[in-house]
């Protein structure tokens, strides 16, 4: 029965091998990135000097909207959605994912989301213009018109999250080889196990959000309206009931992979495989109830202000339990350092350094200085680009010798990352300078004091551009023209059930399941 | 699969998912609305409130302060005619504000309290006032907009000074009746 892919354009649009829809995944999420990227030169490059240079501000501010959107909803949770397919049938021994018709839709229905978002940066009015958290007013009362393009939008792409999430309970859940017990599973499925459950969760709430939004735009409802007796900061505590599990939605799988290939090169098994699913757990427990530490500033009672504060630093306890356990994998390990191991360290060490400007702004006196100034702007893209992003890299590193049977060229990939490292610190550090000197975010023009860390930032931000580029020539020339390798195991220290399976990894794997010891 | 353990789990999630999006449209405004009535949060006033015979406490004296502030565009004039009264808790007391439509047209507006500190907000009570109701003036026209209110003698002791503020909307544009009792 085993047969291979389709010929032509029809094994991608009908497909429902993970493989492939993995594949899809993967790629659309770097096409959204590139995309997302671009919008970023366009904002570095208007900020490189004070006053109007480029672009008026109306769409700056449409450009820090897309980017937002595009590089959440678009690039970052695609590319460990199209990890999760992939990898995790071939982690837990199963054929295939649960549900793989719902698994064609749930990644087809994703291209029309950011048609249709896109599409509003042609239309008059322009595109999104009030910030990727799109607080009422602003989104409401005071939006262009295509806002309802872009609530649309927002509700297909939440369809798309809901059905890979189930998708993938239902397989952790039910596909599982014999003897795969749960605390057998690799940090990388628990983690996604975890997040899927937070998406199932989370992803109604935002299509609420936009649905009472649209109500208000088009139907005369009065949810965020004041003036109709509701109130705007209804709408920051629905959005934040979603938007906090969110970053942890993103960061999660990003974990997992960290935990899969921080052992491998040090060749020792993961130190504190259970505190890691128990802190895994605990972090995503505790985002559901911190919500309001993004909001510090709408008026909040004292004692609000305190629960939310010591529940918010609450979450460095099990974050630090993961820190020290990556740290104690590595210690005295025979560590190597490849590429997708240089991903992992920087990770490591760029995420620590956010996960302390997020205590710091947890801390509600200093957090209403800080509040909204480019000291933010630091603090997320530390976790988002230095976490989500080189996560999502060294996975792509680690694993590609498996999914296409060629390797990748190692200086190349060095390469790649120095820019890429040196770029993203050249372009975000100085951001903390400029937010703590009170430069505030989400503005096209500053004040002169701003001008030389500005420049500083935008040079950074060519440069961590470049090393994308470099990226995907590198994995276009792997596909291409790498040089072919056949063992199971490309690494020598990689541990789990993807890599008992031949290189490249067939079509079809575990048509009948591997018996797990 | 009709029955799989996969069909029955991938229902119960979007049961889950559909819930969870209720819950979001539902339940959130109204838990919202009520957690800030019953703590006073966001600076609400109640509706029309009826005066009790509970007698008037001259042991203390209150500061009120009256602000007014229009939203966005909003090109009425629109102040009060005294800035801040002293009143005794329990004692009904009186303000007016001054509101001119120097327009050529036609304008209805919303006025919106807002109570700080919000820990007096349930204790301020108004027995009337020009915010329950919308308030239509012609092009040109002007009106001393009335308030009658209360403070609660159980006012907690560290009050001594509340500030109102009234912010006015234009809803000349807006077809729905606002509901009475969120004002």
């Amino acid at each position: 029965m085993a047969h291979g892919p389709a010929k032509g354009i029809g094994r991608w649009i009908f497909t429902t091998n993970h493989k492939d829809i993995g594949t899809l995944y993967l790629w659309f999420s770097f096409a959204m990135f590139l995309l997302g990227g671009f919008f970023a030169m366009v904002i570095r490059a208007e900020l490189f000097e004070p006053g109007m240079q480029i672009v008026r501000p109306e769409f700056f501010n449409q450009m820090t909207t897309m980017h937002g959107l595009v590089m959440v909803f678009g690039a970052i949770m695609p590319a460990f959605v199209g990890l999760a397919n992939w990898m995790i049938p071939m982690m837990i021994g199963a054929p295939d994912m649960a549900l793989p018709r719902m698994n064609n839709l749930s990644f087809w229905i994703l291209p029309f989301a950011f048609a249709i978002l896109a599409s509003t940066l042609f239309m008059e009015g322009g595109a999104p213009n009030f910030g990727w958290t799109f607080y009422a007013p602003l989104s409401t009362t005071y939006a262009p018109p295509s806002v309802n393009y872009f609530i649309f939008g927002v509700h297909i792409m939440g369809a798309s999250s809901i059905m890979g999430s189930i998708n993938i309970i239902a397989t952790v859940l039910n596909l599982r080889a014999p003897g795969m017990t749960l605390m057998k599973m690799p940090l990388f499925v628990w983690t996604w196990l975890i997040t899927a459950f937070l998406l199932v969760a989370v992803m109604p709430v935002l299509a609420g959000a936009v649905t009472m939004m649209l109500m208000d735009v088009n139907f005369g409802t009065s949810f965020f309206n004041a003036a109709g007796g509701g109130d705007p900061v209804l709408f920051q505590h629905v959005f934040w009931f979603f938007g906090h599990p969110e970053v942890y939605i993103i960061i999660l799988p990003a974990f997992g992979v960290i935990s899969a290939i921080i052992p491998a090169f040090s060749r020792k098994p993961l130190f504190g495989y259970s505190s890691m699913v128990y802190a895994t757990a605990a972090i995503a427990f505790l985002s559901f109830i911190v919500w309001a530490h993004h909001m510090f500033t709408v008026g909040m009672p004292l004692t609000g202000e305190l629960y939310f504060m010591y529940a918010t630093m609450l979450i460095a306890v099990p974050t630090g339990v993961k820190v020290f356990n990556w740290i104690s994998t590595m210690f005295r390990g025979a560590m190597t350092f490849e590429t997708p191991m240089l991903f992992a360290i920087a990770f490591v060490i760029l995420f620590t350094m956010g996960g302390f400007t997020g205590l710091m702004l947890s801390i509600a006196p200093s957090d209403i200085q800080y509040h909204d100034t480019y000291f933010v702007v630091a603090h997320f893209h530390y976790v988002m680009v230095a976490g989500a992003v080189f996560s999502g890299t060294a996975a792509v590193y680690y694993w590609l010798p498996k999914w296409c049977g060629k390797m990748y060229d190692e200086t190349m990939g060095k390469l790649q990352f120095w820019i890429a490292f040196i770029g993203f610190n050249i372009t975000f550090f100085p951001q903390h300078f400029l937010g703590l000197a009170g430069m505030p975010r989400r503005y096209a023009d500053y004040a002169l004091q701003f001008a030389d860390w500005n420049m500083v930032s935008s040079i950074g931000a060519f440069i961590y551009g470049a090393a994308q580029l470099l990226f995907l020539f590198n994995v276009i020339r792997t596909i291409v023209a790498g040089k072919p390798v056949t063992e199971p195991k490309t690494w020598e220290g990689a541990e789990g059930l993807e890599w008992t399976l031949p290189t490249p990894a067939p079509y079809h794997t575990f048509s009948t399941p591997p018996e797990v010891k | 699969m009709g029955n799989s353990p996969v069909a029955r789990l991938t229902a119960k999630l979007l049961l889950w998912a559909v819930a969870m999006f209720a819950f979001a449209v539902f339940l959130m405004p109204p838990l919202y609305d009520a957690f800030c009535e019953l703590t006073g949060l966001g600076g609400k006033t109640g509706g029309p409130y009826r005066a009790t015979e509970a007698g008037i406490d001259e042991s203390r004296t209150v500061k009120v302060q009256f602000i007014a502030t229009n939203n966005g565009e909003m090109p009425w004039d629109f102040e009060p005619l005294a800035y801040e009264v002293r009143v005794h808790p329990g004692q009904p007391q009186a303000a007016r504000f001054f509101a001119r439509n120097p327009t050529d047209r036609n304008m209805v507006a919303q006025a919106i309290p807002s109570i700080t500190p919000f820990q007096a907000a349930q204790y301020f009570h108004k027995t009337e006032c020009f915010c329950f109701n919308r308030q239509q003036l012609a092009a040109g026209a002007d009106a001393e907009l009335p308030l009658v209110f209360i403070v609660d003698r159980d006012l907690p002791r560290s009050v001594n000074t509340i500030t109102l503020s009234y912010t006015l909307f234009d809803v000349t544009e807006s077809t729905t009746e606002p509901v009475a009792k969120l004002n």
